[in-house]
């Protein structure tokens, strides 16, 4: 018996898509099978960042409407056998699905697959709904800016109201570093303290993260980048072990090594 | 004078005149003597107007009875009602009373998006994130991060006050008063209460060391039973 895993964030542009991708690609990587349900109806674009756009031929519409099979409407992932993507409708509105409709997909989905992550889109009306309905967890994503944690916390209530096995868990995104060091951003423990949730990962705003999906292929394949890493950890916390927080600062240079030696401030 | 009791006693004092009215009789026969009392000591034109307290003693009055009452004053518009005092309530009154002056607890955080109403007293044991809202008709106690609104006094009380362990709210509202976060980037504060200056006439946030002698009774149950 599988488990669902919802990714939302409440507002737009923080990462929800990009978060859901790395996760179950992590996931994948680490031989579990997963399944990704994309919910954004009208504005699908989790198979574009995995790269599987053009291998569409049902979507979950067709599912709920009854026009095909949930597995003929399951597409491959083209690197990993155990990973499929549920993908949404372009043409419908979030309408065309109910809730109803969404536990009976996850619960059939569960019999086979060990974790489906779930697309969440913005907004806290009926596809947050929708999306949310089948999930025994959440991820709630959210940047080191004042308006996405303000919408994350207003998810959060959200969230505590449904009956889920446990309370979410908190992925920040988009860390800048050079921001952290000269106090312009939020930090990581006023977000952590002020939304009082786990905290599940943090990831650094990371220029590969938006090459790798722009060739269709989600960060956490490539084994070097820092974001990867990140998203690799949070696979890691998923399935129950103890990673570390990664570290924010870049290495050290020898430069800086002889600099912090003699106690000149980097 | 058909009888020798006095019904209605009129004592004068510095603030004006007090009516007690005797608490046997029945109501019209209190209010016939009233009747004829005030008809017979009419002041005269050029007196100011007096202000009278009236004492019912332990009676209870029932609104279209306090209408009367007033009626009957009204109609010579030399007098003007202070106050009607009654030392009995109803029961539902003194229930009602209770209920609002009980401290309401409440463990949990108040997000964005969500309000806590309660009526009487509240103290919250945890956040209030901001844009998250608690409102209370009597006086608000957070152990915790106010960040966002709290209403305390939400039916009138003026009286009323907002404590937290740290203040940073975007609005602290009480009663009919309304204060807002400055423009410019600020730090909250620890331990503090805001209330209603009635000098100033504003709402002012202060260290709790105030409260003490600004706000004495402190107990909304005990500041009703003399104030009403």
């Amino acid at each position: 018996m599988g488990e669902a895993i919802v990714i939302t964030s409440g507002k737009g542009g923080v990462g929800k898509t990009t978060t859901t991708a790395n996760i179950g690609t992590a996931l994948a990587l680490m031989d579990k099978k997963v399944c990704l349900i994309d919910t954004d109806i009208g504005l699908r674009n989790l198979d574009v960042v995995m790269g599987l756009e053009n291998r569409i031929i049902y979507d979950i519409v067709d599912v709920i409407q009854g026009r095909c099979k949930l597995k003929q409407a399951l597409i491959k992932d083209k690197r990993f056998e155990y990973l499929s993507l549920l993908p949404a409708a372009q043409t419908s509105d979030k309408t065309a699905v109910t809730t109803e409709g969404m536990k009976t997909i996850i619960n059939e989905l569960k019999q086979e697959y060990e974790y489906i992550i779930i697309d969440c889109p913005a907004g806290i009306e009926q596809g947050f709904q929708n999306a949310i309905a089948g999930a025994d967890r959440a991820i709630v994503v959210t940047t080191p800016e004042k308006s996405s944690v303000r919408d994350a916390d207003r998810i959060i209530g959200l969230l505590e109201k449904e009956e889920m096995q446990e309370r979410p868990r908190l992925v920040i995104n988009r860390i800048r570093n050079h921001m952290v060091k000269t106090g312009d951003m939020i930090d990581i423990d006023d977000i952590v303290q002020l939304l009082s949730i786990d905290l599940i990962g943090i990831v650094i705003d990371d220029d590969e993260v938006i090459k790798a999906s722009n060739k269709g292929e989600p960060v956490a394949i490539h084994p070097n980048s820092k974001a990867s890493i990140a998203y690799r950890n949070i696979a890691r916390r998923i399935l129950g072990e103890t990673v570390p927080l990664q570290s924010l600062e870049d290495e050290k240079g020898v430069f800086q090594k002889v600099k912090k030696f003699f106690g000149i401030r980097s | 004078m058909h009888d020798t009791k006095q019904l209605i006693t009129i004592k004068g004092t510095r603030e004006g005149i007090t009516l007690f009215i005797d608490e046997s009789c029945s109501f019209n026969q209190a209010m016939n003597e009233l009747h004829d009392k005030i008809i017979s000591s009419r002041p005269k034109n050029d007196e100011p107007i007096v202000s009278v307290k009236v004492k019912l003693g332990n009676r209870y009055l029932k609104e279209e009875q306090e209408k009367d009452l007033r009626k009957i004053f009204n109609e010579e518009n030399r007098f003007e009602i202070h106050s009607i005092e009654s030392d009995v309530i109803r029961k539902e009154d003194a229930l009602k009373w209770i209920e609002e002056s009980k401290m309401k607890l409440v463990n949990r955080i108040v997000r964005s998006g969500q309000v806590l109403e309660i009526d009487g007293d509240l103290l919250l044991i945890g956040d209030v994130n901001p844009g998250g809202k608690v409102v209370s008709t009597g006086n608000i106690f957070i152990m915790g991060h106010l960040y966002g609104i709290a209403h305390a006094g939400v039916d009138g009380d003026r009286s009323a006050f907002i404590v937290a362990s740290y203040m940073k709210p975007t609005q602290l509202r009480i009663a009919d008063y309304l204060s807002r976060a400055p423009d410019y980037e600020s730090d909250g504060v620890y331990m503090e209460c805001g209330l209603i200056d009635e000098e100033q006439d504003k709402i002012i946030i202060d260290r709790l060391q105030v409260l003490s002698h600004k706000r004495k009774e402190i107990s909304r149950f005990e500041r009703r039973i003399q104030n009403g």
